[in-house]
């Protein structure tokens, strides 16, 4: 949802057993420009929820069937439902109640007889949350995969880290700081946009995950946070690809005398520790170990050699026979005592 | 009698942020519930269950504040935490009170809903 619907009519659900209270909420909400279904019950409520979408609902707590502690217990447990909104509607007297509620997850709450001035600052205060969380999520997507968007979600945001066997992959663009300084600056961005586009289509389209892009290069993790066995293949493939998009990107460019671009990956395999780093408000996935600094010398390697993917032994020990690598034997690295053995990955195509 | 039975300014404070065809309509729709619901908390109580007594008189109590039927909320209310203890075998004397206070507040909103017209 953009930022523009953010003032705009939700939709909302209206659960109570008792009509006089669904006209009067009905009443309110309307005025407001809302879209309102009813539930009678409980019941009602949670297939309701599970066949349309909701932005906000209104929750009695005393209902035959299925009563308003057990929409919110259902609700809590279902990662489809729980982050739609719940204000709890009650009588003064159920003071106790609406503590119950609101610590089993509820949002707010309103009492009986419902005051109209409230009621309507407490559902805009509610949406306008529900529609930024809804904005955050999007984030989260535009720059996750669904997995990691779907951990994320589901694991609430907890930022502890655990070992992982994975392969990491640094990669950037060769000379980008004399081409930023030959053109313009919108030039540089449009080109670098065209750029990320084309390299997030070959990661994410390998089971991959960009988790850092600085300036003109990024990093990226195969097998997690979710689990892939085949994450060494998987990220020599996306390497791959992302040479054969910037040599068709170039071919393009050339043909507008345009400014072409050659990139290095290094692609390195381990175990590695993965998890969320930063604070509760702003944090992203990643890796840090070994394999993550090898990766990183070995984009930086690719320069020295002039071959454009470079992979380390794990990685090279882990790939089927229908891709290989040239054996450049071993490398000395910034940073690690023994020297690693390096193998440069043969390109599909003819590439510069 | 009828001023009794019902709160006349809540009544209008509901006009007020409304309109008198919504408040007419409001009392339309609790008369056709009313008697339902005093028929549930007797037949609950022929059968002593507590529960769905409780949650009678608990619709009844937020409804009669709603309109105004102060009184009958209250009772309603006393009603509803006997349910709620789970002993509403002392209920039958205060429903029979109820029915009756219930008979006042329907003419006393009859005579509002004329008003309106």
């Amino acid at each position: 949802m953009n930022s523009n619907s953010r003032m705009g009519p939700g939709r909302l659900l209206v659960v109570d057993d008792n009509k006089v209270n669904r006209l009067l909420l009905a009443r309110g909400l309307q005025e407001q420009g809302h879209a309102i279904t009813f539930a009678e019950n409980g019941v009602q409520a949670l297939e309701t929820m599970r066949r349309e979408p909701f932005d906000l609902v209104l929750l009695d707590i005393m209902m035959p069937e299925l009563d308003g502690y057990q929409v919110l217990q259902e609700l809590t447990s279902d990662t489809d439902l729980r982050d739609i909104p719940v204000i709890v509607v009650s009588a003064m007297d159920e003071i106790d109640s609406v503590v119950k509620c609101i610590e089993m997850g509820a949002e707010d709450y309103l009492s009986k007889p419902l005051n109209p001035v409230l009621l309507k600052a407490r559902i805009s205060a509610c949406l306008e949350k529900k529609w930024l969380r809804d904005q955050q999520r999007e984030l989260i997507r535009k720059f996750a995969t669904s997995e990691v968007a779907d951990e994320l979600l589901a694991s609430g945001f907890s930022l502890g880290g655990k070992y992982v066997e994975a392969t990491a992959m640094f990669s950037d663009i060769r000379s980008f700081t004399t081409i930023s300084e030959s053109q313009s600056p919108e030039d540089t961005i449009e080109l670098l946009n065209t750029y990320y586009t084309l390299m997030f289509d070959a990661i994410t389209g390998h089971d991959g995950i960009v988790n850092q892009i600085v300036g003109d290069g990024l990093m990226a993790i195969f097998g997690a946070p979710a689990p892939n066995p085949d994450h060494a293949e998987c990220a020599v493939k996306a390497a791959l690809e992302m040479v054969e998009l910037v040599d068709l990107f170039n071919h393009e460019q050339a043909g507008q005398n345009k400014i072409q671009l050659q990139i290095g990956v290094g692609v390195a395999t381990g175990q590695v520790i993965a998890g969320y780093t930063g604070t509760q408000n702003r944090a992203t996935y990643t890796c840090v170990g070994d394999a993550v600094n090898v990766a990183a010398r070995l984009e930086a390697h690719t320069k020295a050699i002039g071959h454009p993917i470079l992979i380390d032994e794990n990685t090279y020990a882990l790939i089927n026979s229908a891709l290989t690598g040239k054996d450049l034997g071993p490398v000395d690295i910034k940073g690690k005592k023994e020297k690693v053995r390096v193998f440069a990955v043969p390109l599909n195509h003819s590439s510069g | 009698m009828a001023d009794n039975a019902v709160d006349r300014n809540t009544l209008e404070a509901l006009k007020s942020t409304t309109d008198g065809d919504f408040v007419s309509e409001l009392i339309d729709t609790f008369l056709d519930d009313a008697p339902t619901l005093l028929e549930t908390m007797a037949s609950a109580l022929a059968e002593n269950d507590s529960e769905r007594f409780r949650r009678a008189a608990h619709s009844l109590k937020s409804n009669a504040a709603t309109l105004g039927a102060l009184s009958l909320s209250e009772s309603s209310k006393e009603l509803e935490m006997m349910g709620k203890s789970g002993d509403i075998s002392a209920a039958s004397p205060k429903l029979d009170a109820l029915g009756k206070a219930y008979a006042k507040v329907v003419s006393a909103l009859e005579e509002y809903q004329d008003e309106l017209k």
